[in-house]
């Protein structure tokens, strides 16, 4: 893409896919790219949105970054940096960070920030149990809204309450809170995150001048919890598994028996299998409330909506358990180990004084950990759980009312056009004449199906514009890994792809050699098996019962303290993530030695 | 015999002769009294005037219970009590601090006289019983009982690393009359003339100059190297730097040989690089005595000469070795054939980054939060 070795393509140079220009026009005017972009450097955000973005699906671009950026230039005032842009062109996202250089702002912005983030530090726990109850009220907030009902006549009780609002008045404010609730949540999500990886970013800067050859893996051991919710849904399998065994039903489960054929087998058998589906219900509310991807897509849907990924793990899991092998994860060991690592290296240090600025980093470290491992279960994970699942009921409406012909289908119109959608229908429920959309709106999903296809099968530059001398924004580094020197590795890209090595972060150490399975959707995870090599764009803990099965884990994009990374280390996986990569350049059914200590991957 | 016995070259040993003139005075006042041999078992690092760095080391490593080959160390009084001999036959001494070091001709000429009297006179006859006792007790009577003759300098100071010294060691060594030589020639490197130019320049007195001399039953390795317990790229204390290849350590330690090498970390036994060379020869004992460099085959070459288990045992003991110490520590060892026993060959104090540790990398702040602002504040270095 980029043979300039100056830089990267202008934003301006990158042509829209030719037929997708409708497609790419109907993105809101405020995401797309303007010639005024060509001086600014962008990067495809390929961790978050790592394939082509369905127009609705925008709005999680739209709500995260209204709230990062708010917390960063206006809540907690980061000293040298202010929001992230974003524009989205061929369905694929690019952001600029906006950095604060003038000294004179820094220091202004500095004095805001000590009397704000500090407070937030030094209340850290308070703060951060006031933030579950919000979350959760949120939560139960979104689980209450009304489901989309229009009566033919308004309840007679309505009218003799004198209510004097109408049904479709509620479908318009039912939609809107609906938006307003994520809008909302993605604000709790960035309320402590920068402080927090910040917090850890100090402590591990720290360790990696004290001790240069550390691995990052070591570092996150230090201060990784080990109760975090992530760990809670793959410890309901084991617990299910468990309770399978128990009651001799682990026969029901395997590959080619669908989740729905188990319930029903089960519950046709009574007693046992009854009593393992309330066990099932228990784990589902909330721990099943997971999705198989980031939570940024419709697509990546919760283990509840589709309970063949759990499932799919209880053989493997009840194998080991009546071959006596204890699954529960050694709690007393894990916390010993760790207490023995945070000792050991206090020891290696040199003089009183480094030991004492490390004991009072680590405790920071420690103390904002739980909420950078756990506030991905409540927001990624439930909330947009709960958030795509209304709007697929939204999807219903327009399909109940001949605006289009699938649920899905909703997904490709942006949030503006689900409510003109909406509106239609309330009209069309008021005054009694058909629905109008109809025809207009199935053109546009025609158009966009096929534009997301194009855009997917289409190769996006790592990064527009030209390449800034430094990279210093905080936010950047600690969100997205970028620093200068992996702009330089990016650039050289083609340069090496002679090369039969593939560089990443090494994640979990351990080598091994196998057949790699390039996994570039999350529906495809079923073609995983026992001993694979799992090659995909950005791997994610809620996979975690595929990683019973795999042998090492491979991502394109992810960070060595990536969620991706804890759970690997957690199996004892060899894992190299932000190979940046690793899905374009191995092909499916390849030998690939993966070394997770050096985090190389060696095609053989 | 027409076998010229190989010598390995230590690279990177230090030896600065008899800087310290307490250290020499004490040795030989207490001379009469002391015994020309003594066992690892019954020295320290505390004995070095009389046994010399490395023969204190190995005394040492054997006290912190670290497995070395079993030895004995001529100490420096046997040294003495020959040179007072020679000297009393032939002023020995005073010739060599009347030399002047520019003068290399007759520095050359008096030097070699000097080694060729050490190489060939006899030496005092309770000295070299002590010494043959000794070597049968190691070897018995058993001729093909190799040993190793080191040299062990009394001032092997590895914190002064202004001379790098040319001391020798003789590897596999047989017999009790090629021992003797052998300790001969250790005795006779003194007056190479590097060493001797050396000390006259630094105007060190001749009276302090001694030499303690190693044997120890040799290591038929099937893997031998070094192993850092503080990285020598990084300094990094929280590593341990291993580089082996096949056979003798010598080949590593005199670079003919590219090492594979490995960093494990010391608390998590990660071993978090692995770089396998291609490591064309393998020095082996030679049938006969000395050492022969072996042609490898392709396989063998490209195969790690350690296994993980090996790894985790080499720092384990580089660990224990380093506590011993209580500072980081630059190792030779040897893996065994056979038995696969670990056993270390020396033990020094590392020189490189103890002799530049800096400023803290960072001070406790009086508001723990004030860190972040490294992270926030704009001044990320």
């Amino acid at each position: 893409m980029s043979d300039k070795p100056a830089g990267f393509p202008k934003p301006s140079s990158v042509k829209v896919a030719e037929g997708t220009e409708a497609a790419q026009a109907a993105y809101p005017y405020y995401m797309q790219f303007e010639p005024e972009d060509d001086d600014r450097f962008w990067f495809y955000n390929s961790m978050h949105f790592p394939e082509p973005m369905h127009h609705f699906d925008m709005v999680t671009a739209e709500a995260a970054y209204c709230a990062l950026g708010s917390s960063n230039t206006r809540v907690h005032s980061l000293p040298t940096t202010l929001g992230i842009d974003y524009r989205v062109i061929n369905g694929r996202v690019y952001i600029g960070g906006n950095a604060v250089t003038d000294p004179a702002e820094i220091e202004r912005r500095t004095k805001e920030f000590e009397q704000r983030a500090f407070y937030y530090y030094e209340h850290w726990e308070r703060l951060y149990d006031q933030w579950k109850d919000k979350m959760k009220t949120l939560i139960k907030d979104a689980q209450e809204l009304p489901s989309l009902e229009l009566p033919e006549f308004e309840p007679l009780e309505n009218v003799h309450a004198g209510k004097g609002v109408a049904s479709n008045h509620y479908l318009l404010e039912t939609y809107q809170k609906t938006l307003e609730g994520y809008f909302r949540m993605w604000h709790h999500h960035f309320e402590f995150l920068l402080l927090g990886y910040g917090a850890y970013m100090v402590f591990f800067d720290f360790c990696k001048k004290a001790f240069p050859e550390i691995t990052d893996q070591t570092i996150a051991r230090m201060v990784a919890g080990f109760e975090a919710e992530i760990f809670k849904p793959d410890d309901e399998v084991k617990r299910l598994a468990r309770k399978a065994v128990e009651l001799g039903l682990e026969g029901k489960f395997g590959d080619n028996v669908s989740a729905d054929d188990v319930i029903a087998s089960l519950e046709q058998m009574g007693a046992p299998g009854k009593e393992w589906l309330d066990e099932l219900e228990e784990s589902r509310n909330p721990w099943f409330n997971v999705n198989v991807g980031d939570g940024f897509y419709h697509y990546h849907r919760s283990w509840n909506d589709d309970l063949s990924l759990p499932f799919s793990a209880i053989p493997g899991y009840a194998a080991k358990i009546k071959a006596g092998e204890n699954l529960d994860r050694p709690m007393e060991q894990l916390q010993a180990e760790r207490q023995e690592l945070i000792e050991g290296y206090r020891d290696l240090l040199s003089t009183d004084e480094e030991r004492a600025a490390y004991d009072q980093m680590i405790g920071l470290a420690c103390r904002v950990f739980p909420y950078v491992e756990g506030h991905k279960f409540y927001c990624e994970h439930w909330y947009t759980n709960l958030f795509f699942n209304k709007i697929r009921e939204f999807g219903d409406l327009l399909v109940k009312n001949d605006i289009i012909d699938e649920q899905e289908d909703v997904f490709h119109l942006t949030r503006y056009e689900v409510e003109q959608g909406i509106v239609d229908v309330m009209t069309s429920w008021s005054n009694g004449s058909p629905t109008r959309g109809g025809k207009r709106f199935r053109a546009m999903v025609e158009e966009r199906k096929k534009a997301i296809e194009v855009w997917a099968g289409m190769d996006s530059a790592p990064a527009l514009g030209p390449v800034p001398d430094i990279i210093d924004d905080p936010a950047i580094v600690m969100l997205w890994g970028i620093t200068r020197e992996n702009l330089d590795i990016w650039m050289k890209g083609p340069a090496d792809a002679d090369s039969n090595e593939i560089r990443g972060f090494a994640a979990s150490s351990g080598v091994v050699e196998g057949t790699a399975r390039v996994i570039k959707s999350v529906k495809e995870i079923d073609r995983l098996k026992e001993g694979d090599i799992l090659v995909c764009q950005v791997t994610n803990p809620t996979w975690a019962p595929v990683f019973q099965k795999i042998a090492a884990a491979v991502s394109d994009i992810g960070g060595s303290m990536s969620h991706a990374a804890i759970v690997a280390r957690e199996y004892g996986l060899p894992a190299v993530v932000g190979t940046g990569q690793a899905t374009s350049r191995i092909e499916d059914g390849q030998r690939v030695r993966v070394d997770g200590a050096r985090g190389v991957v060696t095609l053989l | 015999m027409d076998w010229t016995p190989a010598f390995a070259r230590v690279i990177g040993e230090k030896s600065s002769h008899s800087r310290n003139e307490q250290n020499s005075s004490v040795s030989l006042k207490h001379m009469s009294k002391e015994e020309n041999i003594s066992w690892f078992a019954d020295i320290g690092l505390s004995d070095r005037p009389s046994v010399g760095g490395k023969g204190g080391s190995l005394g040492e490593l054997t006290k912190a219970g670290i497995d070395v080959p079993p030895g004995f160390v001529v100490r420096t009084e046997a040294f003495e009590r020959f040179i007072r001999k020679l000297d009393k036959e032939e002023p020995l001494r005073a010739p060599v601090e009347a030399l002047d070091p520019d003068d290399l001709e007759k520095v050359g000429a008096v030097t070699k006289a000097i080694r060729e009297r050490i190489e060939n006179e006899p030496m005092p006859a309770e000295v070299e019983n002590d010494i043959k006792a000794a070597y049968k007790e190691l070897c018995g009577d058993d001729a093909k009982s190799p040993v190793a003759v080191r040299s062990s300098a009394t001032t092997e100071d590895a914190e002064d690393a202004s001379f790098a010294g040319l001391q020798d060691t003789y590897l596999w060594v047989l017999g009790a009359d090629e021992t003797l030589n052998m300790v001969r020639s250790c005795w006779a490197s003194l007056y190479s003339v590097e060493s001797v130019c050396y000390r006259r320049r630094q105007n060190f007195p001749e009276d302090g100059v001694a030499m303690g001399v190693v044997v120890q039953k040799m290591v038929d390795a099937r893997t031998a190297g070094v192993m850092f317990t503080r990285s020598p790229t990084t300094g990094d204390k929280s590593v341990i730097t291993i580089e082996g290849a096949w056979g003798l350590g010598s080949a590593v330690v005199s670079g003919e040989v590219t090492p594979d090498r490995w960093v494990v970390a010391k608390l998590t036994g990660e071993i978090t690089t692995r770089d396998i060379s291609n490591k064309h020869i393998r020095q082996s004992p030679k049938e006969g005595g000395g050492i022969e460099d072996v042609e490898l085959p392709e396989a063998e070459r490209t195969a790690p000469c350690l296994s993980d288990d090996e790894l985790i045992q080499l720092k384990d003991i580089g660990r224990k070795t380093e506590k011993h110490y209580g500072k980081p520590q630059d190792i030779e060892w040897a893996v065994e054939n056979g038995s696969g026993k670990i056993l270390l060959l020396q033990s020094r104090p590392e020189t490189v980054w103890s002799a530049k540790d800096k400023a803290p990398v960072a001070e406790a702040q009086d508001n723990p939060m004030k860190h972040v602002m490294n992270i926030f504040g704009g001044k990320r270095s």
